[in-house]
């Protein structure tokens, strides 16, 4: 079954020639248009858009944004703010950044519409350290929006005032995570919070309710308020509606971002023919679909169970070609969608390595609040650096595989799942290659491999 | 005595066993009474909640619920409701109890959650047990007893961290030993109101320090000792002097304000080593002052009395007791009497001051309260004083009234309770114009004045009561035995009565509460026996127009804030 087409969405004018981030080019290209269509509408129209829409969030858990908007505490008399995460820091994600240098007013009408709906006076966003022009473009775009009222006091003349303020991260994976870049936000070490009690939607930003959003899920906000909940919903499958970036990197001909309807292209078409295949000579060997956290799949796997399809449950037999590449389908598989960073390993790689270099970046991200995380991932880390660099033995893939299990399910926030997924599974699937490694390492090197760690 | 309201109770179940506890209570307080012991580090009772070590997970259910009719889903194994189990660990200490709220605790599930949090905090510990002085009263060697593995996986290098930081002039601190639980932190900043201390660097290599240019000095920096869980943060004063399980230890409680914080003090053969904090709910809750904690170096201070004296000459008590006595008797007598003795020495002051026919009056020392556990009344018993009727108006800090009358003629002789008369304003002209009979622990000018010296006893060496500023009396026992020399101040003041001509005269606590229960209305049905560790509050309708030096403390607040008097 040849791949279906692109559906660029969000991406519509990325790449485009001619098209610039300043708002007059937006304006062009029939930008604010929503918001303006938007601001005359009831705020709880366009919220119930959204959950009528399926959206869910783009940032990694693939949470419903609708029952997110709903679980926010209006009744408290705090005000409400929105945070917008654009911390994206996982390895292998490169979608929001695009959005942020090429598109940025995509983005702000969007969060002035959710901001609007939610009746939110002050939204931040919240963006990683690393990013300084996207920092700067946001700035200038936000003053543009400013300067022709679509943001500030009295939006379009209906009364209704809201600012933007950018506010950049120092650098640390952590602060994605919602309630870690809420404390940054606030200006402390980004430690998670416990939940309960501390729920952003009731005890977010500064104790008040917050909605803390992808910059992505903005943006489909923005085309949910133009086209409707409904019509949304009728893009890709259900409970995986909308479309889906896909930032594809690693060992294809052509990596890259694609954007197409969630659930419509399995991960076979994605790689062999919208990124070219394999390189040369080469075969794949595994794969992470959701960023760096998510489980590895490994090729020449197979899938079967049952699975819902519409009201019935049907059976299904996948190689790993075959699965589909929404939230549901990789969930059920063992792995997930997460921020959608698709990350491709051919033969020429030693798992062992590619563990170790992602172990390495877990360790130097922990935050350092809970023990099992803090611990256990530069644990991990010393442990793959060692079999990398040292003394490999047998037993230390087992070693690493326990050490795993006990982080997972205990820490405060998800970077616990985060750090040791990639290891149970990396383990769990190519087990017999940390058995093998001592021996392994003996061999020479295969010709352009690169140095992992 | 009043009772509090009573709280809502809920019931929940801990491993099986139903127990019933205040609403909100969370789950590692609720465990305790149920008698199961929920491990924590990062917890404390007086702190807020982080969740940050993860020992304290625990297997948590809620009672099923039909999510569309709202009735309760049976089992029918059972008959009981059903609990849904949660599918992950949850930790104990921010989980508040809830009617019909389960945990497990002794699951393999969370053996194995504890035994990975003990494994995990122990890699890059040092494991230098034999030399670190928290051995003994360590909750990480305790737990790895427990809750450990009892061996290493461990291959690696271990994290090199700062050995021995000095945090401020009394706290010294081990990173590598630090288990970053925060407590210390959290303490600092929402007890002490000093901000001083926080984490830099991250992960694993994360590093208690105090901010820069600053340091850990306040009076409470010590506290923050006795809540590490480890031998990260240890007693500069303390360290390496003595094996805890070798100490002693025994109830007493702070003499340095009219707060009153409960004390453990610490001792081996005579000798006190270290003050901690006791826990009292109503009073300091587990703080204390480290001002506090050094008080006991006034026991084998250079200036302590250890003789019985007359005339500057060695002497006997019991021919010190009769010269005092022919002193007293010869009339024109005004008794100083201590805030700072103890309800029973204050008892028998009166009754001497009684049998003389003599004026009474006590020495006020007030300071600058720090709304903490320091208050403005540094005496520990002023309350004591009014309580026994020894006065029945607020001590000054000059006795002016007492040098006018001296220099009148008024009085020729003074008895003088532990207090330095010309502190208190009295010139040394005034000292030699009346004969003084010194009753107190150390030399000062009035001793040295004095006709009659009798040595007593300090706080650590003897038994007795006080009375704090909420009018809670607490009882403090002795620690240690008296230095050679002094003797028991019951004695002294019990054998001065006597000769005195006083009817009865109690040298011993047993002996004075017997009169106190009879003769004081508001300790009517009290024995010494009778008072918690934790004291009881009395009856203080009495002195409800008096008007205190105190303002308000950690659990405190004035009567009368309200309504200033003039002086």
């Amino acid at each position: 079954m040849p791949a279906p087409e692109q559906r660029r969405i969000i991406f519509k004018h990325i790449d485009e020639p001619g098209y610039t981030p300043d708002i007059d080019c937006y304006v062009r290209n029939g930008g604010y248009e929503v918001l303006k269509k938007s601001v005359q509408r009831k705020p709880e129209e366009i919220v119930d858009e959204v959950k009528k829409s399926g959206l869910r969030g783009r940032g990694g858990a693939g949470f419903p944004c609708g029952v997110k908007w709903s679980l926010l505490d209006r009744k408290s008399g705090k005000p409400i703010y929105l945070v917008v995460n654009a911390d994206e820091s996982e390895p292998g994600t490169f979608k929001d950044r695009y959005i942020i240098h090429q598109d940025p007013h995509q983005l702000i009408e969007g969060i002035m519409i959710t901001c609007f709906a939610n009746n939110v006076k002050q939204a931040y966003i919240y963006i990683r350290g690393e990013f300084p022009e996207g920092a700067r473009i946001l700035e200038r775009a936000i003053a543009e929006a400013r300067a022709r009222n679509f943001a500030g006091p009295n939006i379009l003349g209906t009364g209704y005032s809201c600012e933007i303020y950018v506010h950049r991260g120092a650098g640390a994976y952590i602060c994605g995570e919602e309630t870690g870049l809420i404390e940054s936000l606030e200006g402390k070490r980004p430690y998670p919070r416990i939940k309960p009690p501390y729920f952003p939607a009731v005890l977010g930003l500064y104790m008040c309710p917050t909605i803390v959003n992808n910059v992505e899920t903005l943006c489909h906000v923005k085309y949910i308020a133009d086209v409707g909940g409904q019509a949304f919903s009728q893009i890709g499958t259900p409970n995986n509606t909308g479309t889906r970036i896909f930032c594809v990197s690693g060992h294809v001909k052509r990596p890259g971002y694609y954007e197409f309807e969630t659930g419509k292209i399995t991960l076979g078409q994605l790689l062999n023919e919208v990124c070219g295949g394999p390189l040369p000579g080469r075969k794949f060997k595994a794969v992470i679909p959701g960023g760096s956290s998510a489980k590895v799949l490994k090729f020449g796997e197979r899938f079967k169970g049952k699975r819902k399809a519409g009201a019935e449950m049907v059976d299904y037999d996948w190689a790993l070609e075959d699965v589909p590449m929404d939230f549901d389908s990789l969930a059920m598989i063992g792995s997930m969608g997460g921020s959608g960073g698709v990350i491709v390993m051919d033969d020429s790689v030693n798992m062992v390595d590619a563990l170790a270099n992602i172990n390495a970046f877990y360790a130097h991200e922990s935050c350092g609040q809970c023990t099992p995380c803090r611990e256990g991932s530069l644990w991990m880390k010393k442990i793959s650096n060692r079999m990398v660099h040292g003394d490999a033995r047998t037993e230390d893939g087992a070693l690493l595989k326990s050490v795993a299990d006990q982080i997972a399910g205990r820490t405060i926030c998800a970077f616990g799942e985060a750090c040791s997924w990639p290891t149970q599974s990396f383990i769990q699937k190519f087990g017999d290659e940390f058995k093998a490694y001592p021996d392994a390492k003996k061999q020479p090197k295969r010709d352009g491999t690169l140095e992992l760690v | 005595m009043t009772q509090p309201a009573k709280p809502d109770l809920v019931t929940v179940n801990v491993d099986g066993r139903e127990v019933s506890v205040p609403k909100g209570t969370n789950m590692i307080e609720a465990a305790r009474l149920a008698g199961v012991d929920v491990p924590h580090y990062c917890y404390h009772p007086k702190l807020t909640v982080v969740g940050n070590c993860r020992m304290c997970l625990v297997e948590m259910g809620l009672p099923a619920v039909d999510p569309a009719t709202k009735q309760p889903v049976m089992d029918p194994a059972t008959g009981k409701q059903k609990i849904n189990w949660v599918p992950r660990p949850t930790i104990a200490c921010a989980t508040n109890a809830t009617p019909g709220l389960h945990i497990r605790t002794n699951t393999p599930s969370v053996k194995d959650c504890r035994e990975g949090v003990m494994e995990f905090l122990l890699i890059n510990h040092p494991l230098d047990c034999p030399i670190c002085d928290q051995a003994g009263e360590c909750r990480l060697q305790e737990q790895s007893m427990g809750y450990g593995r009892g061996y290493s996986r461990f291959i690696e290098h271990k994290n090199v961290k700062p050995k021995r930081t000095q945090l401020g002039p009394r706290v010294t601190l081990d990173d590598e030993r630090c288990i970053l639980c925060s407590r210390c932190i959290r303490f600092c900043k929402e007890v002490a109101k000093d901000d001083v201390l926080g984490f830099v660097d991250r992960g694993s290599y994360s590093t208690l320090t105090c901010y820069p240019g600053k340091e850990l000095a306040n009076n409470y920096s010590l506290n923050t000792v006795d809540i590490c869980p480890v031998g990260a943060l240890t007693s500069t004063d303390f360290r390496f002097k003595m094996r805890v399980w070798f100490l002693k230890q025994t109830n007493s409680i702070d003499t340095e304000s009219s707060v009153g914080a409960n004390t453990v003090v610490w001792s081996r053969e005579g000798v006190i080593y270290r003050i901690t904090p006791r826990r009292n709910d109503e009073v300091n809750d587990t703080w204390m002052t480290d001002s506090g904690r050094l008080l006991f170096k006034e026991v084998r201070q250079e200036n302590r009395l250890t003789a019985v004296q007359v005339d500057g000459q060695a002497s006997s008590l019991d021919i010190a007791i009769h010269t005092a006595a022919e002193l007293l008797k010869a009339g024109s007598v005004a008794v100083v009497g201590s805030g700072r003795s103890s309800v029973e020495e204050q008892f028998l002051t009166k009754k001497i001051a009684d049998t003389l026919k003599a004026s009474t009056q006590l020495v006020a020392r007030v300071g600058q309260g720090d709304k903490i556990l320091l208050s403005a009344d540094r005496n520990p018993n002023v309350r004591g004083a009014l309580v026994t009727g020894l006065i029945n108006r607020l001590p000054e800090a000059q006795l002016s009234q007492l040098g006018a009358a001296i220099d009148a003629g008024k009085v020729k002789t003074v008895l003088a309770i532990n207090e330095d008369l010309s502190a208190a304003g009295l010139t040394q002209a005034q000292l030699g114009k009346v004969a003084i009979v010194y009753v107190g622990t150390h030399a000062n000018a009035t001793s040295a004045a004095a006709r009659v010296v009798l040595p007593t006893l300090t706080v650590f060496e003897k038994s007795g009561t006080l009375v704090n500023q909420q009018f809670r009396i607490q009882k403090f026992h002795a620690a240690i035995p008296g230095l050679a020399g002094a003797v028991n101040d019951l004695v002294v003041l019990g054998k001065l009565l006597a000769k005195v001509g006083g009817s009865s005269a109690p040298t011993d606590l047993t002996g004075v509460w017997a009169q106190l229960v009879g003769e004081v209305a508001v300790l009517a049905g009290l024995s010494f026996a009778k008072i918690s560790d934790t004291g009881v509050v009395l009856n203080a309708s009495d002195f409800a127009n008096l008007v205190f030096p105190e303002g308000e403390t950690l659990h405190y607040k004035p009567a009368a804030a309200s309504a200033p008097v003039p002086a």
